[in-house]
């Protein structure tokens, strides 16, 4: 037997990737896997941003302009969909194959097979659903949150073809936190306690038991509907028995954990980037591990303050405003630790930094408005207006997609062996910073004024923070072709990188060279 | 202590096809559901050309897996991962029967009575004035052609009539599987494969026991009772609860029926070396305690 193992070890060594196309759908390298993540996010952004061109477009001024009300509200449900689902989410698990196993001193992913299914799955599930928008009825037009009856009784056919997407898009991340769990608890490097495991490997082991948790859940909201248009049910019929409040509660049961998914990994990544360019250690590392599994427990009974509005009993109303109220402690832990590392250190702000900084002060910005939104009396007000939709566009555009793209520029020279160009990286963060306040800022104004979201016409009285929002909007738009252009320009080539990259980079990814080779750590390091 | 290398397949032609046999699947399932009743639709076709690439190519994936480790080429580390992964596996069918149940305690604590003008939220009795909550329901709150409403339920029916009840005899079948597995996986440590194969030929025949069963109930609540997915909110839960038990009870039971024949065709399993069986012998005591659940809140109470 041992004959065999020895011969095998051999034939690795020499292995690098295969060629041609094959490569990219047979391969089972982790590298390769989170590229294609990383490049198929990247598409499903554009493509999500485009959708989100069309709907500033057509706010750009009162009245009708370009848009059928129809298409509008096709274009919303697609937008929130394909970015949720299509580009934060895959860029993060993109992150996750190619940084976990590097930083854990691993050879790969615990089940490469399995890692490719999970991504591969996700094409076909986009198409499915963009393929929606040309058959008959249209694509789904009910809001990304698709709450019933809007999403049962008054659906487009198409409805169906939604439901199955995101039952292969459930099954694609379900397999691929599963990997990312085994991963982390099975094949870290001898020494590497869990206690001494990078951050952002930390923010993934509670992302990926969130996404384990929760995917399944939204796997029986789906279900239930489909039972409901097609099979006679009445889950969220009251005529039968039902209740279509009783989707929104499991929608949100699902649906809160969910949006944590969407930041836990950048604040992982955000605690990497300023404890480098900072120059000092991070500070609290234990708090900031207990605030991560704080905010994740806490993620479980918080869901109902969606439904704020929808005739909750008093006591509901009450706990959940509580609970809501409470996730500000650890998040304050947080960002009060990030604040600490960059205090007298000898700081430079590269791109990523930058990124990492703006991270901080505007996912504080979301964070507060949350905290508004969490406080039921006021909800009453705000809920279902453009305060909401600035809230959670603070959170998820400067906190999840800075994120994203502060981690693009820290660790691409590791992944391509090429420094980015950092005056094109900066023009990219001031350009992107500028736009999405231009165009979000404004929108906590119309709201408070009452301006009601998912509505593609409004009153006269927003016209003018409407526009300047929409002008913001093109801007942050055009930027990120801005981006695509830096990524392809460092890809094909640009100032060698060194293996430790930046000045002060801390973590086993800096010790292997750069670009990483095709296998890192095929026998694992010691760790101390 | 040697570090045998982990294995990683340098590529892999498995994956690719299960992505496309799962977009198929999709396609057709969708595409099927959709035509319902149309008798031109093509769609089904699709769905079982999904059904057979996905068929084929789970078998020779799972057969290049064991072939690897009759090989050798799977450490002890990877071993582990396999154990682990099982056991996310399954806390992930946990959660998907959580928002099902959860869905059945919403309605029984709240919905429903809310409908008959209980409790804070009682006002919704103004939508159907005159209805009156129970449990299980028996009329729906809009009592209109929409529903067909059915004349029995599958309560529990009193000590006196517990033994002609088929959720009595579900359970019992259905426990005692959880035992003769126990005992095969016993057999199995103690090297005794003839009794492993024994004990594991009475659980996959107990398991066709329940799925029988089960079809004979259902059967029952079709013709006898009137109790249909059509019949409201009760017909629901006890449908899609039961039914998709059922189903994982099918796919359990057909884990446990290709142990037994590696176990007798292949002789594979030795007294140290069987997660294969182990994993499903725990994915069958998963679907055991979800009867156990059901049992007590779909049937009992």
């Amino acid at each position: 037997m041992s004959a065999v193992i020895e011969s095998h070890n051999h034939d690795d060594h020499h292995h690098g990737p295969a060629k041609g196309l094959t490569r990219w759908l047979y391969t089972t390298n982790h590298k390769d896997i989170g590229t294609l993540y990383l490049w198929f996010s990247f598409a499903m952004f554009l493509i999500g941003g485009a959708m989100a061109m069309v709907i500033r477009a057509e706010l750009f001024q009162p009245g009708m302009q370009i848009v059928e009300p129809e298409f509008y509200n096709q274009m919303l449900t697609l937008h929130g969909l394909i970015m949720v689902f299509g580009a934060v989410m895959p860029a993060f698990v993109g992150l996750a194959n190619w940084l976990v196993p590097m930083m854990v001193g691993a050879p790969d992913m615990a089940l490469p097979r399995m890692n490719n299914l999970s991504f591969w799955i996700l094409p076909f599930a986009f198409f499915i659903l963009l393929s929606s928008l040309f058959m008959e009825g249209g694509a789904p037009n009910f809001g990304w949150t698709f709450y019933a009856p809007l999403s049962t009784t008054y659906a487009p056919p198409s409805v169906t073809f939604f439901i199955f997407a995101v039952h292969i898009m459930g099954a694609s991340s379900i397999m691929g936190s599963i990997n990312v769990i085994v991963t982390i608890m099975n094949m870290r490097a001898p020494g590497m306690t869990l206690m001494k495991m990078p951050l952002f490997v930390w923010s993934w082991l509670i992302t990926a038991y969130l996404l384990i948790a929760v995917m399944p859940v939204l796997a029986g909201a789906v279900t239930m509907m489909l039972m409901d248009i097609h099979f006679g049910t009445s889950f969220f019929n009251a005529a039968g028995g039902g209740d279509p409040v009783l989707f929104q509660h499991i929608f949100w049961f699902f649906g809160h954990p969910e949006v944590y998914i969407m930041i836990l990994p950048a604040f992982g990544i955000a605690s990497h980037i300023i404890e480098t360019f900072s120059r000092k250690q991070l500070f609290g590392y234990a708090s900031m591990v207990w605030a991560m599994a704080s905010i994740a427990i806490l993620s479980f009974v918080v869901w109902a303050h969606h439904m704020f509005t929808v005739g909750l009993p008093l006591a509901a109303e009450l706990f959940f405003m509580w609970a809501t109220m409470l996730i500000a402690v650890p998040t304050g832990v947080k960002v009060f630790n990030w604040v600490t590392t960059m205090f007298k250190g000898s700081i430079t702000y590269e791109t990523p930094m930058l990124f990492a900084i703006a991270f901080v002060v505007l996912f504080t910005i979301g964070g507060f408005s949350g905290l508004m939104l969490a406080i039921t009396p006021a909800d009453f007000q705000y809920h279902d207006t453009y305060f909401v939709v600035a809230h959670f566009h603070y959170v998820l555009v400067p906190g999840s997609i800075f994120s994203i793209m502060a981690a693009v520029y820290y660790w691409i020279p590791k992944w391509t062996g090429n420094m980015y160009d950092e005056r094109l990286g900066k023009l990219h963060f001031w350009l992107s910073f500028i736009g999405v306040n231009v165009t979000f800022f404004p929108q906590h104004w119309i709201g408070l004024a009452g301006m009601p979201r998912r509505i593609p016409d409004y009153a006269l009285q927003f016209a003018d923070w409407n526009m300047i929002s929409s002008v913001g909007a093109f801007l942050f738009g055009a930027s990120q072709i801005l981006f695509l252009f830096i990524v392809l320009k460092t890809v094909m080539g640009g100032k060698k990188a060194t293996p430790e990259v930046w000045e002060g980079s801390r973590g086993l990814e800096w010790t292997v060279e750069s670009p990483a080779p095709y296998h890192t750590f095929t026998t694992p390091p010691k760790v101390n | 202590m040697s570090y045998q290398k982990y294995y990683v397949p340098e590529e892999s032609k498995f994956p690719i096809y299960i992505a496309t046999a799962l977009f198929l699947l999709v396609m057709g399932a969708a595409g099927t559901i959709n035509d319902l009743g149309k008798p031109e639709s093509n769609s089904v076709y699709i769905l079982y050309s999904g059904f057979a690439v996905f068929a084929v190519t789970l078998y020779f994936w799972f057969r290049a897996v064991i072939r690897e480790h009759i090989a050798g080429l799977d450490s002890a580390q990877l071993q582990k991962s396999f154990v682990f992964g099982m056991g996310w596996f399954i806390f992930s069918e946990v959660m998907f029967f959580a928002a099902f149940f959860g869905a059945l305690f919403y309605v029984r604590n709240f919905s429903v009575p809310w409908l008959g003008g209980d409790g804070e939220k009682g006002l919704a009795n103004m939508l159907w004035e005159g209805f009156e909550a129970s449990w299980p329901v028996m009329s729906t709150p809009d009592a209109g052609s929409a529903f067909v409403l059915a004349d029995k339920n599958m309560s529990w029916p009193g000590w006196g009539n517990a033994l002609k009840w088929l959720p009595m005899w579900n359970t019992i079948v259905l426990l005692s599987s959880s035992v003769t597995v126990h005992f095969a996986h016993l057999a199995l440590k103690n090297d005794n494969k003839k009794s492993f194969n024994t004990w594991l030929g009475i659980t996959v025949t107990l398991a066709l026991i329940f799925v029988g069963l089960q079809a004979a109930e259902y059967y029952e609540a079709y013709a006898h009772y009137g109790l249909t997915l059509n019949s409201g909110i009760y017909g629901s839960t006890f449908f899609m609860l039961t039914g998709f038990h059922g189903f994982h009870v099918m796919m359990g039971g057909f884990m446990l029926a290709v142990m037994l024949s590696r176990s007798v065709f292949y002789n594979h399993f030795d007294p140290h070396n069987h997660f294969g069986f182990e994993a499903a012998s725990w994915y069958w005591h998963f679907v055991d305690v979800v009867w156990v659940m059901l049992f007590l809140f779909v049937y009992i109470l």
